[in-house]
């Protein structure tokens, strides 16, 4: 049985001042349904959505909700239509509670004084909460809650407004495989309930596990709508990226020779235990477990962002002191960590400032700059990385999340390191970026680099790696050579298997 | 959509130093520039004094101390910091320097090192208190406001010092040509800080820190050694402020400086440095000291009664950032 749509938007056109973000672009969401917007970074989801919560008004275009055209001018009005949107990141208030934050801005009042009643504001969060996340309790602090709570919390918000709507952008970024599993579990009592659920993430697989149809965007343009059961992976690529993808993972294994760093029993109490390994020049060292295993710390403490208690790092056989980044940096040691936005970037900055910030030395002497020397370096990584922009002088922070991610590298690459730590290397990037960050680590291990790879990504780590270490609880829970790589075995390991 | 065109690069002593630094200024302030023209306009008209060689080097004598410490405090801002200290650490500064020439008979250029390097002495202590603790720089330089406005007091007993050494107080009073010696001060300090934040490493990392202290840190910046320097030169500068406007008053006043912290942040927020950190400008902060300025300047040849300019001087400022803000959340929303 076909069911009644919910939500359509038809002909919607948006310009923002150079940029064409979307192009004649449809899109219908039907009660009951999961339907996925898909494209890469910059392909117009985020914009469809701005419009959709009312951020954003379009330039033309007609949106009907139930039917009836419907004039999104605030994020209050969308509300009001029933429409709620779940950002990537969070937005509530750490301190307060649940029920609190489930209520914000719509407190019920005691007849009396107009105090916050609230009593009758944590019963109606425990009614909602039944529906999504039963095991919350509406006193506890949203604070003391982990990510994928917080996700409920925030789709509590929702359903209080009688929201029949619901955006989902990127809600299994940073959760567990657990976590989405009960994710999807939610997602799935709420597509009882005849709710409409727009749901966008770059991850493949979810979609095939979750929605009913897939809309794709490309450039701006509205591209085409899938049923999920009906499509296949190779398609769906296909339609995003608009061209012929090459193999994704590029990897020419190589003999790898001396060792490059070498760390023994590096310990920090609670978060490390005995982390012992070696690196080879021109090895891709991969590194997997589940978040929170303790590799993002493992990177810090090589890199000097963390102290450690006990245990040695030699790098070429010597032993050394890694104090402070600065430190890690003259032993010609680089991390690309896990957030771009948070440590990667100075968003507000340019590209050519992100660039030169490791490598300010190599060419400002005291007052003097050497802006040529200066831009032919920037130029230069710009060209090699393929970073997309009209000019090195453009902000960071408008640059799409692959070109941010390039800028990251950039900023590592001219370091000219010869210990190369990823962390999280591909996160939030789309697949045509992705295809040329695993080019890229594949040319530098070619060089002679020596690259440790965190990623949670499996097929990642698997493809690209020539060993992988598996952490669980802050230990080295297994190693595999890349005959062994399996899956299954991986996450064996990962969650404390032995 | 494959674009690929890079900024043409010009590369040219005179396109890097003068093109380049006079159109940006043009750009970034051109608001508040049309705001410090109109106000000189309405001024012309309403007073025929207010245009006079005289009363334009005037006003920038009495600009130039609120020009040095709004200097120092655009650093201290675009790291993400605030200094309220600089008013009692000026007061010290020059005070000390007043009181060991007079009483201690110290020669006059060992009793203004000694004078600064007390200063930047206590704006280390900001500095290193703010970054070994990650105690807010707002509450660590509260504090030392009022130790150094206390131990101004204790040193001069809570009287002012006179200074009959003609040296000293020369440097305060004295002119070359028509221009007062503390101009003078001004300009070669505002070149100096111009090429400590536009043209050094230091400047770039000031940036950076300000516009995001984690990713500072993750660059191999060593975040705590700029905070101390910067916060040490800030208080370099108002010791020596305090000096030069002792030297002026042929006095050490240990009441001075009561409120010069607050000018000097209103300067530097005219001149559209942003208080989240890691946004503004030398050129913008100079520009709102002279809004300043002038509108006291003005305000003073129209009669207007002191307690009067306190109450349009707040409701110019909160006018002012007001458009600076609305402009750029327009920019932000196209």
């Amino acid at each position: 049985m076909i069911e009644p749509i919910l939500l359509e938007m038809r002909g919607i056109h948006k310009q923002f001042p150079g940029v064409y973000a979307l192009n004649n672009v449809a899109f219908e969401l039907r009660r009951g349904e999961v339907h996925a917007l898909l494209g890469e970074n910059g392909a117009g989801k985020s914009t469809l959505i701005k419009i959709l919560a009312g951020v954003h008004s379009a330039n033309e275009g007609e949106i009907l909700v139930k039917g009836r055209p419907v004039n999104l001018d605030s994020v209050h009005t969308a509300n009001a239509y029933g429409i709620s949107v779940i950002h990537q990141e969070l937005c509530l208030v750490p301190e307060m509670t649940v029920a609190e934050n489930i209520f914000l801005g719509r407190e019920f009042q005691t007849s009396f004084w107009k105090m916050v009643d609230y009593r009758q504001i944590n019963e109606r969060a425990r009614k909602i909460l039944a529906l999504c996340g039963p095991e919350l309790q509406p006193e506890a602090k949203v604070s003391d809650l982990s990510i994928a709570e917080q996700q409920m919390v925030e789709i509590a918000k929702a359903l209080s407004i009688n929201a029949d709507i619901i955006v989902m952008d990127e809600p299994t970024a940073s959760l567990t495989n657990k976590e989405v599993g009960l994710l999807f579990k939610i997602i799935k009592e709420l597509k009882e309930k005849k709710m409409g659920i727009i749901y966008i993430s770059h991850r493949m697989e979810e979609l095939f596990e979750i929605t009913d149809r897939i809309t794709v965007l490309r450039d701006g343009k509205y591209i085409g709508t899938r049923e999920t059961r009906n499509t296949h992976r190779e398609e769906l690529i296909g339609l995003m990226v608009g061209r012929e993808l090459g193999e994704l993972y590029q990897r020419n294994y190589q003999e790898t020779s001396d060792v490059v760093l070498e760390v023994q029993n590096l310990a920090k109490k609670g978060v490390l235990q005995d982390i012992s390994f070696t690196l080879k020049r021109g090895e891709i060292l991969g590194f997997a477990g589940l978040v929170g295993a303790g590799r993002s710390e493992l990177a810090q403490v090589i890199f000097g962002i963390e102290t450690f208690d006990s245990g040695r790092i030699y790098i070429e056989q010597k032993p050394v002191e890694i104090t402070s980044p600065s430190v890690a940096m003259s032993h010609r040691i680089a991390l690309v960590p896990e957030n771009r936005k948070e440590q990667g970037l100075v968003l507000i900055k340019s590209i050519s400032y992100n660039i030169t910030l490791t490598v300010l030395k190599q060419f400002v002497k005291f007052i003097k700059t050497d802006h040529q020397k200066e831009f032919n370096l920037v130029h230069d990584y710009v060209e090699r990385l393929g970073i997309k922009t009209p000019s090195i002088d453009q902000q960071v922070g408008n640059l799409s999340g692959g070109n941010q991610q390039k800028v990251v590298l950039a900023k590592w690459l001219a370091t000219k390191p010869r210990v190369l730590i990823l962390d999280e290397p591909t996160r939030g990037v789309d697949i045509g970026a992705k295809a040329e960050i695993y080019a890229l680590i594949n040319a530098l291990a070619a060089e002679g680099v020596g690259i440790i790879m965190i990623s949670s990504e499996l097929p990642e780590v698997i493809n690209m790696s020539d060993r992988i270490m598996v952490m669980h609880k802050g230990s080295i829970a297994g190693s595999l050579i890349r005959d062994e790589f399996d899956q299954e075995r991986i996450m064996h390991y990962a969650t404390g298997g032995n | 959509m494959e674009v690929k065109v890079l900024a043409n690069h010009k590369n040219g002593l005179v396109h890097n130093y003068l093109i380049r630094p006079v159109v940006n200024f043009f750009r970034d302030n051109l608001g508040i520039l049309l705001g410090l023209l109109g106000l000189c306009v309405a001024l012309s008209f309403l007073s025929p004094y207010f245009f006079t060689i005289e009363n334009i080097l005037n006003v920038l004598r009495q600009v130039s101390t609120n020009a040095n410490l709004a200097l120092g405090m655009t650093l201290v801002i675009i790291i993400g910091g605030i200094d309220l200290s600089v008013g009692p650490i000026l007061a010290l500064g020059g005070t000390l320097a007043a009181g060991l020439i007079t009483n201690n008979n110290i020669p006059v250029p060992l009793a203004i090192t000694m004078g600064v390097a007390v200063g930047a002495l206590l704006g280390m202590f900001n500095g290193v208190i703010i970054s070994r603790t990650g105690i807010a720089p707002f509450i660590v330089t509260l504090a030392m406001m009022q130790i150094a406005r206390g131990a101004v007091y204790v040193y001069a007993a809570g009287q002012p010092i006179r200074t009959m050494v003609p040296e000293f107080n020369f440097l305060g009073n004295g002119y070359v040509g028509p221009i007062a010696l503390p101009i003078i001060y001004t300009v070669v300090l505002i070149i100096l800080v111009s090429i400590l934040l536009n043209k050094t490493k230091m400047g770039r990392y000031i940036y950076a820190i300000g516009g995001n202290r984690e990713a500072a840190k993750y660059s191999g910046i060593n975040i705590q050694r700029v905070q101390v320097l910067v916060h040490t030169l800030i208080g370099a500068i108002a010791a020596f402020s305090g000096v030069i406007l002792c030297a002026r008053m042929y006095s050490g006043q240990p009441t001075l400086g009561n409120g010069f912290e607050l000018d000097a942040i209103a300067a530097v927020v005219l001149g559209g440095t942003s208080f989240s950190g890691g946004v503004g400008r030398i050129g913008g902060t100079i520009i709102g000291v002279l809004v300043i300025g002038v509108l006291n300047n003005g305000l003073n040849l129209l009669n207007i009664n002191s307690f009067w300019q306190l109450i349009v001087k707040g409701f110019v400022i909160l006018l002012a950032v007001y458009i600076d803000i609305s402009k750029k959340k327009k920019r932000l929303k196209q």
